[in-house]
């Protein structure tokens, strides 16, 4: 189930990290409505304990790279060799070391432009987005999980029960 | 992965708690700021105008203005050009290479060596600026479709190299910086009481929520940009020293010049990233997020590519005699003997002879010693490019087109005012935005799992 789909949301709060990765997997081994996570910094081990795959934006970044770096090698040449051929000192026009460190600049500040708009998009980041309704503290010192109220199993005694024993903090129903 | 090592010293000392770290970091930013921030600003905001009037009348009345001459065609500008962009360098080898090897310590001074370099590429762009002479004229560098042919620009040219390789890494270290900055803005979104910080953050911070999948790709896109970032930052300085290197001038032309560049600039960034953290973590009461252990480990870097760059120095004179060029020889012995053997000994003595101080681990612990070694080694490294420069231009083929090179006012007042820039455009960063990086040092420091209250505490 989408995130956004959801119109009832029962997050619980932990104080740990620890509680938080034990709790991620009796949810999944319980097949309890888990939907996500939200941490004040990066946990390591959530991405395995919900069986996340690797990101592909690696990939945004590497096509994007060589954009960057075929198309600046490619302006290059039919600048200098093709549109307005300028003799510099004797040099042949088609010379490709020369053209090397600009294309590789080039490579760079697309590949980085492309990977962090490529987040922003899949993440669905953008300039003045109301968070909506966060759980308190989450941004500072609380590890929240996302648990879905619509689905079966998904109401707030039921996780409230099913959490117990990793010391949750605080349970709420979020809209 | 969270847990360090157990030999190793704590990186967040004091006992924090998460709140702890969180609170202590933002309070600068919600506090009033202090006598000592106000004087600091009144200064560095009055340098700042006095190079604003100078880089103003030069604009108006031409670069003659400088000390310039026929054959010392290059002098302060480029020195400082190349000195500020070196400073920069320490940030991204903060930032992203020491990312790259998993060094958690970087935490507690990333946020500002980042900011640092952004900075620092800002000053060191605007002397090339203003040394076009006609700088209103500076978009002729990019290659754009244009009336006159198109006549595109040369890139076989290696100042068009550093026109690209600059603004890449102005750019692209803006965005890494910003990507950090992310999850600590949604922090001050949801802790701020003021309503304008609230409302900017909010803005800026862009819907963040920690979300776990948003947290698995920023982490992807982190490492990605930390991987650009480190080749960038070679390129950069070795696209610098190629401004010299593919020249015909003796003193210039030398293969070892891109290795040396790019570890001269590593050395006075850290020096310059030493000088502003023991300030700042005096003046924000930060000494339990940027310990002695980290001033100490900054201090072993310094040292080793202070001792790279000696190896640099000695190794230049040593293929100067080497080559058995006559020319190369006397720019050689000229440096250290000539009329500006005082510039060559200033660099030797601050960057070679000062830094082998902190082979001993009691100056390393000593924040006085660091400052005063650390401010050393900015004005060594200034004088570094000085001599590279000028020494090798004064000196020409011909002895009757030698010549002397005196800097006048209207230099050093710009000189002054790029440094006034930089300390504005920094004690205004403490104060807007958080000078740590709060995620990172709460996922570095492994403060995540605390003991929890026993059932008496928790009745209690």
């Amino acid at each position: 189930m989408k995130i956004s789909a959801c119109t009832e949301k029962v997050c619980v709060s932990f104080a740990r990290e620890c509680d938080l990765l034990a709790a991620i997997q009796v949810a999944k081994q319980e097949g309890l409505p888990l939907l996500d996570a939200l941490t004040p910094y990066p946990v390591h081990g959530v991405e395995t304990a919900f069986g996340w795959k690797s990101s592909r934006l690696t990939w945004v970044c590497f096509i994007c790279g060589m954009i960057g770096a075929v198309g600046m090698l490619w302006f290059q040449h039919w600048s200098a060799a093709v549109s307005w051929p300028l003799d510099v000192g004797g040099k042949p026009w088609n010379s490709l070391p020369s053209d090397i460190p600009v294309a590789f600049e080039a490579a760079v500040l697309l590949a980085a432009f492309g990977s962090v708009a490529a987040l922003f998009v899949a993440c669905r980041l953008r300039p003045g987005k109301d968070p909506g309704d966060l759980p308190s503290r989450v941004t500072n010192d609380r590890f929240v999980l996302i648990f879905s109220g619509d689905s079966p199993g998904g109401g707030q005694a039921n996780i409230e029960v099913a959490m117990q024993s990793f010391h949750p903090v605080e349970v709420q129903t979020l809209p | 992965m969270t847990e360090l090592a157990h030999d190793q010293p704590p990186l967040v000392t004091g006992n924090k708690s998460l709140d702890d770290v969180t609170r202590d970091i933002c309070a600068p930013m919600e506090r009033k700021p202090t006598g000592l921030w106000w004087a600091a600003f009144i200064a560095s905001f009055s340098a700042l105008i006095l190079g604003v009037v100078a880089v103003w009348y030069q604009l108006v009345t031409g670069i003659g203005t400088w000390g310039l001459n026929k054959t010392v065609g290059w002098g302060f500008d480029i020195t400082n050009f190349v000195f500020w962009v070196g400073i920069g360098h320490a940030g991204t080898l903060i930032s992203a290479v020491l990312f790259l090897f998993r060094q958690k310590w970087r935490t507690a001074v990333n946020r500002s060596a980042e900011a640092m370099t952004l900075f620092a590429v800002m000053c060191a762009g605007v002397f090339p600026l203003i040394h076009m002479g006609r700088t209103w004229l500076a978009y002729w560098t990019l290659p754009y479709p244009n009336a006159r042919g198109s006549l595109w620009v040369n890139f076989k040219s290696p100042l068009l190299w550093d026109v690209f390789a600059i603004s890449t890494y102005l750019l692209v270290s803006a965005v890494f910086w910003y990507v950090g900055l992310i999850p600590d803005l949604a922090t001050i979104r949801d802790r701020s009481t003021s309503k304008w910080q609230k409302r900017c953050a909010r803005f800026l911070a862009l819907g963040w929520n920690g979300s776990a999948r948003a947290w698995h790709r920023y982490e992807t896109v982190y490492m990605l940009l930390a991987g650009l970032a480190t080749p960038l930052v070679f390129s950069v300085h070795t696209i610098v020293s190629m401004d010299f290197a593919t020249s015909v001038i003796p003193g210039w032309h030398t293969t070892i010049f891109p290795p040396y560049f790019v570890a001269g600039a590593i050395f006075s960034g850290l020096a310059m990233v030493l000088t502003l953290a023991i300030i700042a973590r005096k003046t924000m009461r930060l000494e339990d997020y940027i310990t002695k252990t980290h001033i100490e480990r900054m201090c072993k870097l310094m040292l080793s590519m202070g001792c790279i760059v000696g190896l640099a120095y000695a190794t230049e004179f040593f293929m100067a005699f080497y080559s058995g060029n006559g020319y190369e020889q006397f720019v050689f012995l000229n440096r250290a003997l000539g009329p500006f053997s005082r510039a060559y000994w200033i660099m030797v003595s601050c960057n070679v002879l000062v830094p082998q101080l902190l082979w001993i681990r009691a100056v390393r612990r000593n924040l006085v010693a660091v400052f005063a070694i650390a401010i050393a080694i900015n004005v060594g490294m200034w004088f570094e490019r000085f001599v590279i420069i000028v020494t090798s231009l004064h000196r020409d083929f011909l002895p009757t087109s030698w010549a002397d090179y005196v800097p006048s006012l209207v230099e050093i007042a710009t000189f002054i005012g790029s440094f006034g820039l930089f300390f504005t455009c920094f004690l205004i960063f403490c104060r807007i935005v958080p000078s740590i990086a709060i995620a990172e040092v709460k996922a570095a420091a492994g403060l995540g799992n605390p003991k929890l209250p026993t059932s008496e505490e928790r009745a209690a």
